[in-house]
C-alpha cells in the first residue's frame, strides 16, 4: 500500500469493506465476496445485485505474520486467515482476540469492525472487518 | 512447434551494490550474444521480463532503456506478469519467431531489488497480490504461501521437515552453481530453527531478495545449426491464469494455472510428465516446490512431500528438481527468474552444467509462477 494515497482509493470500497456487502448473480445464483463487477460464471448473461452476508464463518487456513509491511509493524505479530463465510464466499482478513488454540483450521469466527492500518503519518486511517473466535 | 536456443548468459545473482539495472541487463545480454556467436546487429527484437522497475528504482520504459544501452534500435518490449515476467518474455519471444516476424530474438529478464530497503522491496512484491482484498489486511507473500503450506499439511499430512528438505537440497545444488547467491550447505535443523517469518514458514523457507539478470538468444529452428552444433529446442509452451487473490481459487493446495499451463505444454511437445528428465520449478517458498511437483504431474496430488523423503528430486534422483539451486539458493530477482530457469535447462541439455550435471539429460522443463499462482508459464526443452 502506498503512503498518503488520495481519498477515493479507500472511499469507494467503504460499503463492501465495512458492511460485508458483496454481490449475487441473479442468473446463476452464485454469491461473491469481495464483490465482483461482472459475474465470472455468466459474464454477459449475468445480472449482479448487492447482497449483505452474515458475519459468521470458519477458518480455512491461517498464518502469523512476524515480519510486517509498513503500516502494520506496530501490530506484529498478527494472525491472518482465509475465512469461508457461512453464506459461501471466501475472503482474506486478520484474526483478532485469539489465544493459541483458537488458531486452527475449522475454528468458527465472526466479523468485527476494527482499524486496519494508517496510511502514513498524515494519511487516512483505514477501517474494515477483522474476525474473532466465537 | 520448434524454436532453438543458441545462446545463454547470466550475471551472478546476489546483492549487486556496485551495479545498476542497466549494467546487469547488458552483462547478461552480452554474454548470451557472445555465447551464440552472433553479432548484435543480427538481433531482430528484444523481449525483457521485468516486474517492477517502476517501484524498485523509479524507472519505467526499461526495455527501450536496455536496447538503447546495447546500441540497438530494434523493437524492444517489456513483459510483466509479476514473478513470472521472465517466463512470459520467453513465451512472447517464441511467438514472435513462430509468427515469422523475426528470425533471431534476444530474451532477457532483469530485476534490481536492493536499491530499496527490505520493507520497500516487500511492499513492491505485494503488488503481485490483490492490493484491495489481500494486501489491505496486512497479508504478506510469505504469509500467503504459509497459508498454502498450512492447508497442505492439513489435507495431506505434509511435514515441516519435508519443506525444510527442499531448502536443504536447493542449497546443496546451489553450492555447485557459480551464479548462486547462496553457496552454503544447510541442514533441516538450520531451516526449522531459523527465525519465523510467517508461521509455519521460517526465513530459510523463503527465497531471498536478489539483483540479477539472465538472457537467451533464440532463433528459428532451421537457422540454429548455422550458429551452433549444440542447439537446444523449445518444443512446448503453455500459460494459464487464475484469480489474483488466493482466497478466490477453487483449491488452496493446487495452483490450477500451473496444472493448465503444464497440460498445454505437454500436449504441444507430445510428451507426458514421465518423459521429463529434469525441471526448474518456481520454489519462491519451499512449499511452492512441493505443490509444483504435484501440479506438474511428477507425483500424485498430496505426495510432493514424499519425493523429498525418498530423494527422488535430487540431482541423481529419478526427476531432479531445481538443479541450479532454484529461487531459494540462486536467488529470486523476480523478472529474471523465468529466464534463469531456461538458462539452467539449456546448460544441462548441452552437458555444460559442471558438478550439477544430470546424466544424459534429454528433455527439461521450466515452471515460472506469478504471485501466489495467478500466472503460470511452462516451457519444455529438448536437445
Amino acid at each position: 500500500m502506498g503512503h498518503e494515497s488520495s481519498v477515493p482509493l479507500f472511499w469507494r470500497l467503504i460499503k463492501p469493506r465495512y458492511q460485508l456487502i458483496g454481490t449475487k448473480c441473479k442468473t446463476c445464483g452464485n454469491v461473491f465476496y469481495p464483490p465482483k463487477y461482472l459475474c465470472p460464471v455468466c459474464r454477459k448473461e449475468g445480472v449482479l445485485e448487492d447482497i449483505k452476508f452474515k458475519k459468521t464463518g470458519k477458518i480455512l487456513t491461517f498464518s502469523i505474520v512476524r515480519s510486517a509491511p509498513t503500516g502494520f509493524d506496530k501490530e506484529t505479530p498478527y494472525a491472518v486467515a482465509i475465512i469461508e463465510l457461512d453464506d459461501g464466499p471466501k475472503l482474506t482478513s486478520q484474526i483478532v482476540d485469539w489465544k493459541e488454540d483458537d488458531l486452527k483450521i475449522g475454528r468458527r469466527v465472526e466479523a468485527c469492525f476494527r482499524r486496519i492500518y494508517t496510511d502514513g503519518e498524515e494519511g487516512i486511517i483505514n477501517y474494515g472487518l477483522k474476525f474473532r473466535p466465537v | 512447434m520448434k524454436v532453438a536456443v543458441i545462446g545463454v548468459g547470466s550475471t551472478k545473482f546476489g546483492e549487486h551494490w556496485e551495479k545498476n539495472l542497466r549494467q546487469l541487463a547488458i552483462e547478461a545480454g552480452t554474454k548470451a550474444i557472445l555465447d551464440a556467436g552472433i553479432r548484435g546487429r543480427d538481433i531482430d527484437a528484444m523481449y525483457l521480463g521485468n516486474m517492477s522497475a517502476g517501484r524498485f528504482i523509479g524507472q519505467e520504459h526499461v526495455a527501450a532503456l536496455v536496447s538503447g544501452e546495447l546500441g540497438l534500435t530494434i523493437p524492444a518490449v517489456r513483459v510483466e506478469g509479476a514473478c513470472a515476467s521472465g517466463g512470459l518474455a520467453l513465451r512472447q519471444g517464441v511467438f514472435s519467431i513462430l509468427s515469422g516476424q523475426h528470425d533471431i530474438v534476444l530474451v532477457g529478464g532483469a530485476e534490481k531489488m536492493t536499491d530499496v530497503m527490505t520493507d520497500g522491496a516487500t511492499s513492491c512484491l505485494m503488488g503481485a497480490a490483490d492490493q484491495e482484498w489481500e494486501a489491505y489486511y496486512g497479508v504478506t507473500f510469505p504469509s500467503l504461501y504459509a497459508m498454502i503450506a498450512r492447508r497442505h499439511m492439513f489435507e495431506f499430512g505434509t511435514t515441516r521437515e519435508q519443506m525444510a528438505k527442499v531448502a536443504v537440497k536447493n542449497h546443496h545444488n546451489g553450492s555447485m552453481n557459480p551464479i548462486a547467491q547462496f553457496t552454503n550447505e544447510i541442514t533441516v535443523e538450520d531451516v526449522l530453527n531459523s527465525p519465523m517469518v510467517a508461521d509455519p514458514l521460517t526465513l530459510y523457507d523463503c527465497s531471498p531478495i536478489t539483483d540479477g539478470a539472465a538472457a537467451l538468444i533464440i532463433c528459428k529452428a532451421e537457422l540454429a545449426k548455422k550458429y551452433t552444433d549444440n542447439p537446444v529446442y523449445i518444443i512446448g509452451t503453455g500459460q494459464a491464469s487464475d484469480t489474483l487473490a488466493l482466497h478466490d481459487r477453487k483449491s488452496l493446495t493446487t495452483l490450477d494455472a500451473s496444472v493448465k499451463a503444464a497440460q498445454k505444454a505437454y500436449k504441444e511437445a507430445g510428451i507426458t510428465p514421465k518423459d521429463i528428465d529434469l525441471a526448474e520449478v518456481h520454489d519462491c517458498f519451499t512449499i511452492a516446490e512441493i505443490v509444483a511437483t504435484e501440479d506438474l504431474g511428477f507425483c500424485k496430488k498430496g505426495e510432493g512431500g514424499k519425493l523429498l523423503d525418498e530423494g527422488v528430486t535430487n540431482i541423481d534422483g529419478k526427476i531432479p528438481i531445481n538443479t541450479s539451486g532454484g529461487l531459494k539458493a540462486v536467488g529470486h530477482p523476480v523478472g529474471a527468474t523465468g529466464v534463469k530457469q531456461a538458462v539452467e535447462i539449456v546448460l544441462q541439455l548441452r552437458g555444460q552444467a559442471g558438478k550439477r550435471q544430470v546424466k544424459d539429460a534429454k528433455i527439461g522443463l521450466t515452471h515460472n509462477v506469478g504471485g501466489s499462482g495467478a500466472t503460470a508459464v511452462v516451457h519444455i526443452f529438448s536437445r
